[in-house]
This record gives structure tokens, sequence and C-alpha cells, in this order.
């Protein structure tokens, strides 16, 4: 060929090229555009289920608060008081009709514990029951709250953790509470955004796990330097020391952390419980902001040891805002959901989920990310996330809040973090140094997601099944709110509404309830498992003492069924380590099941 | 231009000053930024895992098992290596040298990230194919990986994203990086292209910190990141794609900072890219057609 011959040919394959990197660009950026004139019906139809928003005509008129911290954070302030909006599920008067508990986040605002009245509607009662007034000047304010039986007396605890002090309260007996703080030995400052109730050494008490997030020494609403920030935006170790507190059975509490190897001191924002690598005792999964995430791996209730490079999930550092634990392939084992930050253009970080490599168990557990393969990596920036079989149909789906500052909409502020993020050390831990926000969005107005799962893969139905809010969403609960065998769901906003999606499934798809009560093991019984065998597959789910980012959801386990189920059995795993087998246990139907003695 | 401070790609028609220099330099000068460069990967992957893996169940089921992630870093300097040696054969008649595609493959790994597979081979491609493609007279008008990276970012958002990691956050990385590539560049003779554009940096923060109201540290803090150090020290200074005279590589790199600027007042956070894709290719023609003028006269 001829020099510029041969310089034409090459000019076609770069041209080649760049058409191709414009084709998979539009590719990638796959829509829903297809589905969003589906009214009610046809996403019935076509997809299983339907939601529709109902919190007004229930009765639920909640709006979150965010707090103002030190004015010497005035110019960031939204990127600072940025989380608070949670929500927790339980019975707490046991009349059978799951109640709602939302935390609050403005100083002196109030929280609220809706109680479901039985009707259709929910009253707030949290007034009554003396959980309201947490947020008083001096204390903190509150960020999160999970529900536990500690006591074993058969009613739901409450512990409250904050920016500030924690606070636990003994139910007594549904007609009201009792703060303990003080006699259960609880810390008395801890800036903490999760906690999760676990039962670690199987000892039949639950006790409980407090992640800082801030150092516990910082009152950020008395500042005397700016000088508090992250020291990095991927291996920040300056946040916040963790707390494992054991249940000594008499109502008091201990401060294990150091003894039980637990050393973290990363920016953890969601935090879960459950017997990830198999050996019969709760680990500890951390999602971690500014860093890696940690799993805990809990040796036989002795001691824990962190295997996050080793499991794979702890190597690249990212901005862990949730671990939710989900079978999403009906394996008998979970994989574990992990939110972090993606936004066109600027990161994409992209979620996780942790997917366990079969045959490796204790601390020769492994994971592979696998959200990108699955469809569920790329979700803004993603906050809250929780499985649940919201169509029966057999598969766990996810569910996922998004959305940071949502103010200005024609002005972002995400060239001016991306300057911050990538500076040394010295710049981004001081506050100072971080431009001013002047009334600009990051990441808001984003629209959430709803995968829907089909046998393995993800496909994101948001739209069309009636989702279609855009606040700043942080923490997502499911739960059967009116006992019809479906799961509703209940969403926390970032200084916004909290919204009650009520859920409307196909009459065919089938369900199954159990509701469990420890007696060996603790009565809540938090970390009890129930493996479900139909129609030649599995599906386990295991009962949580709080997981997601800031949330619980119900205590009862729900399984969809999908089309003329047939049930072999049901195993049950107590955390005592009993093993008890229901055989075709009626479909349709809530089981509750007590431990054999 | 290539993120090669040094001329390893002997073209025809190359411009006869960098083959001359190029004669002058040691087999070990040649091999200076591949080694420079692999180091950083190594050392920044063993301390801080900025290699990016991304699992694979296809990979598993094709390898058995055996493999169950891959690296797109690797699968980038595989990309740019393949993409070298078939276009270099069919242009040039012979077998390249891989020194210069391999760094290219590197540096789009590295700074390029993306959840997907396709933008590292694609960015490794284009920037190649953009050698043999974009020339005149024998020398390239623009950067390859400068180039690969500004239309990747460019033409998909969605999909691509630039290196915003850091060398977490701490000093030593900085200093250790700083220093290596400061005695590489000054046995070079191509310190003074790095230093002008640091200086000129650090200068026009203030500028942006007075339009701005931010702090002059906020505006500094990206060149404290590990993007910054391999944009000055591999892409910037890269001879086959920078003017011939000191004075003007200066002039060049001092224009570079310039319309980086208005980019970063204009909110553009892939600024240095896009201001070295603007400034390259027209300085070049401006020296090719003042060379010719030259020569005509």
């Amino acid at each position: 060929m001829k020099g510029s011959v041969k310089q034409v040919f090459a000019i076609l394959v770069l041209a080649g090229l760049i058409v191709t990197v414009l084709v998979l660009s539009r590719r990638s950026q796959g829509t829903q555009d297809d589905w969003q004139d589906l009214n009610a019906e046809e996403s019935l139809q076509r997809f299983g289920f339907h939601l529709r928003e109902v919190s007004k005509e229930i009765g639920i008129d909640f709006t979150h608060e965010a707090p103002t911290l030190d004015a010497k954070l005035d110019a960031i302030m939204p990127i600072i008081a940025s989380t608070g909006a949670s929500v927790s599920v339980v019975d707490f008067d046991r009349d059978g009709w799951p109640d709602l508990y939302v935390v609050n986040s403005g100083e002196g605002s109030r929280n609220r514990l809706y109680r479901n009245q039985g009707d259709g509607t929910f009253k707030d009662v949290a007034e009554e029951m003396g959980v309201a007034d947490l947020n008083q000047p001096g204390t903190g304010v509150c960020t999160g709250a999970i529900w536990g039986d500690f006591d074993n007396d058969g009613y739901e605890d409450l512990l409250v953790f904050k920016w500030g002090r924690p606070e636990l309260f003994h139910n007594d007996a549904g007609k009201g509470f009792t703060r303990v703080t003080e006699r259960a030995g609880l810390p008395k400052w801890v800036n903490a955004n999760s906690a999760v109730w676990l039962d670690f050494d199987n000892d039949g008490h639950l006790d409980l796990f407090i992640a800082g997030y801030w150092p516990e020494n910082l009152d950020i609403w008395h500042l005397s330097s700016t000088k508090i920030m992250p020291e990095s935006f991927e291996y920040a170790k300056n946040g916040g020391r963790k707390y494992l507190l054991r249940n000594r059975g008499d109502g008091t509490f201990e401060d294990v952390t150091e003894k039980m190897g637990i050393a973290s001191t990363r920016w953890t924002l969601g935090v879960a419980a459950g017997n990830l690598c198999g050996t019969g005792h709760p680990d500890l999964f951390l999602a971690n902001e500014y860093g890696l995430s940690e799993l805990y791996a809990n040796q036989d209730g002795k001691r824990f040891v962190e295997i996050g490079w080793s499991s794979g999930i702890g190597r690249a550092p990212k901005s862990g805002m949730n671990a939710s634990f989900g079978d999403i392939h009906n394996q008998g084992r979970f994989a574990v959901y992990v939110t972090n930050v993606s936004e066109m253009e600027y990161l994409l970080q992209g979620n996780n989920m942790w997917v366990p490599e079969e045959g490796r168990f204790g601390l020769e557990t492994r994971y592979q990310n696998l959200a990108n393969f699955l469809g569920v990596e790329t979700a803004g920036w993603s906050w809250g996330a929780q499985f649940g079989d919201l169509n029966n149909d057999g598969w766990l789906d996810l569910y996922l809040v998004n959305g940071y500052i949502s103010a200005d909409r024609r002005q972002s502020y995400w060239y001016d973090y991306s300057k911050i993020a990538v500076a040394n050390r010295s710049i981004i831990y001081d506050a100072k140094n971080w431009p001013a926000l002047r009334g600009r969005s990051l990441s808001g107005y984003q629209q959430k997601c709803l995968w829907i799962n089909q046998g393995g893969k993800y496909l994101n139905v948001a739209i069309p099944v009636g989702v279609s809010d855009a606040y700043d969403g942080r923490a997502v609960a499911m739960v059967d709110l009116w006992n019809r065998g479906v799961l509703d769901v209940v969403v926390a906003n970032q200084k916004g509404p909290l919204l009650v999606y009520r859920n409307t499934v196909a009459k065919e798809n089938q369900w199954i309830q159990f509701e469990l009560e420890g007696s060996r093991s603790n009565r809540s019984a938090i970390g009890a498992r129930v493996r479900l065998f139909w129609n030649g597959q599995q599906q386990m789910q295991e009962v949580s003492g709080g997981n997601g980012h800031a949330s619980q959801n119900q205590r009862r386990l729900h399984f969809g069924l999908g089309k003329d189920p047939h049930i072999g059995r049901a195993v049950i795993e107590w955390p005592s380590g009993q093993t008890q087998t229901l055989l075709a246990p009626e479909v349709g139907k809530l089981h509750a099941v007590r431990e054999p003695q | 231009m290539s993120v090669n401070p040094i001329p390893v790609l002997a073209t025809p028609g190359a411009a006869p000053q960098i083959a001359k220099k190029s004669q002058l330099l040691s087999l070990d000068n040649r091999y200076l930024a591949p080694l420079l460069i692999t180091c950083i990967l190594i050392v920044g992957h063993l301390t801080y895992g900025i290699i990016e893996i991304h699992s694979s169940p296809v990979l598993n089921k094709l390898t058995f098992g055996l493999l169950t992630s891959y690296s797109p870093t690797f699968v980038a300097i595989l990309a740019a290596l393949g993409v070298e040696l078939i276009l270099g054969r069919l242009m040039l008649g012979r077998w390249p040298h891989l020194a210069s595609a391999y760094i290219t493959g590197i540096s789009v790994g590295i700074l390029i990230r993306s959840p997907e597979l396709w933008p590292y081979v694609l960015c490794s491609a284009i920037s190649i194919a953009s050698k043999y493609a974009l020339r005149i007279r024998g020398r390239h008008l623009w950067n390859p990986s400068n180039l690969g990276v500004s239309l990747m970012l460019f033409l998909a958002p969605a999909s691509v994203t630039s290196l915003s990691l850091q060398w977490g956050n701490e000093i030593w990385p900085m200093i250790v990086i700083w220093c290596l590539g400061s005695m590489i560049l000054y046995r070079l003779g191509r310190l003074h292209i790095a230093a002008t554009y640091a200086a000129a940096f650090a200068v026009l923060a203030l500028a942006r910190s007075w339009a701005t109201g931010d702090s002059w540290l906020a505006e500094v803090a990206p060149i404290t990141g590990p993007m910054y150090q391999l944009f000055i020290f591999f892409m910037i200074t890269d001879p086959k794609t920078t003017t011939r005279a000191k004075w003007s590589q200066c002039a060049v790199a001092l224009l570079v900072a310039v319309v980086e600027m208005i980019f970063r007042l204009n909110q553009v956070v892939h600024a240095p890219y896009y201001a070295l894709f603007l400034v390259g290719p027209i300085t070049n023609l401006a020296e090719i057609w003042w060379d010719s003028r030259s020569q005509f006269r």
C-alpha cells in the first residue's frame, strides 16, 4: 500500500472504533422507556405486582428534619447533616399487626411510633409510649433504631442510636417503655449511623453492635476545630470506633469489642449480622464510607477475625452505605448487597453484589462481585436497599433508594466535590478546605430502583410498577403491613416524607410466612434460619436484628412461592444449634413456630 | 501523545531531531518510562489496590472455574499491544517496538474507570490507531492516550470516568512519584515542561480561588492526586507530541494550564485531558506549518 492509502485505511479503522464507542455507550444507557406508560393493571399482569404510595391515606404524615450542627460547618452543612432518616418495623404490643418506628434528627424534633390499628390505618403513639422526645439539645440527634427482646420477656425492646447518647428502652408489655440506658451500661456518646442486635455467642441473650461513624469524642455541635473530616476518600480510618456489647443476661451489657478482636475505626454507614461463613454463629459485615468494607468472621463466639481482604469484599475502596443479605439464587447461601456511589461523568464506583463461592466456609469464605453481571450495579448515589419477594414469584427482588442532596436543580456540586475528593489528606481532613455548597444539588432528584429477580438476573421496573418518587432516600424496610401475604415497602427520606408503598400482587402467586420465637435461643429468634424446600428448589432466610442502612425489616419471614407450589419441608436452624423440620407446611398461611425446649 | 516521555517508536518520516535524540538515548533510557509506570502500577496495587478486578461468570464458565475474574487494566495492555502489532505490521511493513504501546495500555488501564470491559479495549485501540491515522509529515498530532481517554470521557460519560483514586491520601507515595518522575524527566531533558505546568497550575489556582471564592487549597487539591502525576510525567512531556524548542515547550505547557483553567471555571471535570486535547494538536500544527514555511524560504 502507498503511504496515503495506508493512512486512509488507518483513519477508517479509527472512525470505526469511535462509532463502536458511540453504539456501545448508547446501549449501556438502558432505560425503562418501553414501560413508562404501563398502568397498574398492566404492570400487575406483566411483572406480577404493583405499588401505590398510600402514607397520607393510612394516617402517616411524617417529614424528617435534619440537624443543624456547629456553625463552622455551615458552608457544607447539607453534606454533613445528610443522614438520620430511618425506619424499623416491630410489633411492639404483640397484637399481630406490624408497627413502624421512625426517628427524626432535628434538634427538639419528635420521633414517631406508628401503631398499626388493624383497620388499615396507623396512629402515632410515640408520645404516650415515651419514645418521642429523644432529640433534646445536648443529647445529640437520632439516626436510627433497632428492636430486639434483650431480656427475653416476649416484648421487643428498643435501641435508638444517635449522633450522641444512644438510648435503650425496655418494652413494658407493649403498654409503655422505660428508659434503661444507664442501667444497661451503654456508652455515653457514639456518633453512630448503624447498629444491629445479634447473639454473637449464641447464649440465648441478644447482644448489641453499635457502629460509630464520626469519632466518639466529637461533639459535632461544639467543635474546636474544623479538622474533623475523613482523612481519605478511600482509606480513611479516623472514623468512629465500634461497640460490641455483650448481654450479661441481667439487663446489663459489657463492652467486649477489643477482647473480641474488633478494632475498626472506619466510617461505617451500614452493618448487618448473619451466618455468612456457615459456622452457625453470626458474622458481622460493615459497609464503610470512604474505604473498604469489612467482614468480621465469628470464631465460635470467642473472637472475630477480619477477613475482608481474603474474602474479596475488602479490596477495592468505595463508599459503602448499606449491607443487606439475600439468597438471590435460591441456593441456600447469602449474597451481600453493598451500595456505593455512581454519577455519570464523575464517578462510577458501582454497587457490589457479593456472591459467595461454592464450597468455601469459615475463614476460607470467598466472594465475587456479580453486580454488573446481574444488572444491579449502577443506581446513582445509592443508600438503603432491601431484598424481598415483592411479586411472590419465589425469587428475591431488590428495592433501592438513592439521592444525596436535592437542592437547586440547575446547579450541581459534583465538580467541586471531585476537586476535593482526590486531594491529599492534609487538605481533605479540614472542612474549611471544602468548597461551599451554596444551595447546589449533589446527586439529587434521583429515580429509585426496583429490580425484579428473573431467576438470577435482575430487571429494573421501578417506574412501571409505581415507584416514581425522587426524594433523597435513606432507609428501606419491607413488611406485610396488613397481613395479606404480600410485602409492602416503607421508605424513609432525608428531609423528606415517610413513604408507604402498598403492594398488590398477582393472585396466582402463592406465599408462606414464619414467625419464630426462641426458647433456648434468644426469644426474638434473631439469627434463626428457615430453609424452605419447594418445587425442587430451596430458599434460605434469616431473622435479622437490623440491616440495610438504618433500617430493620419485619421479624417474620416471608417467602413467595410462585404458581402451584408444592412445599416439601421447612427446616429451621435455631441459633442454639437445634434443627426443626416442618413437613409440608400449609401454603398461604403465617406459621408461628416456637423453638422446642 | 503517548504517555511516554521517550521516543521509543522509530517511524518512517519521523522528524530528524527526534531520531537523533533517540540515537543518543541508551537502551536503559528507552526502558525507563515503561519501568517507571510498571513500578507505579505494581506498588500502587500492592499498597492501595489500584488495579481494577472484574468478576466474570462467563470467564468462569469458559475456563471451567480456573479463572473467576480478570483485570481490565491487563486487558487494556493486551489490546494496546495487539493493535500496535497489527497496525504496525500493516502500516510499517515490520513488527513495531512495543514499549510505547505498553505504556499506552497501562495508562489507559489506570486512567479510565468503567464497570464494563469494552471501554478499556476500545480506548487502547483508539489510542494506538490514532498514532497511525492522525499524523502529518510523520508527526503525531495528538498524544495517543490523551486522545483515547478524552474521546472515551466525552463520548461515553455514562460508562466511563477518569481515575479519581488517591494513593491513600498519604504524602509519601506522592513524594516518591514526584522524585522518581522528576529524576527521569531531568535525565531526558524534559523536566522544564513538567515544572512549567505544575507552577502554572499552582499560580492559576490562585486565580480560580479568587474567581470561585473557594480556598486555594481546594483549587490546588487535584494536582495532589495520582491522575495528575500520570498526566504530568507521562502525557504532557511526550517527545513525539510536544514542540521542539525548549521555550515553545514551556509555552505549550503554560497554554495547557490556561485552557485547563478556562475549562475548570466552567466546571468541566476532565479539564486537563480536554485542554491537552485542544492545545496539543494546534501547537504541533503551528510548528509543522512554521517548519515548512522555513524550508520553503
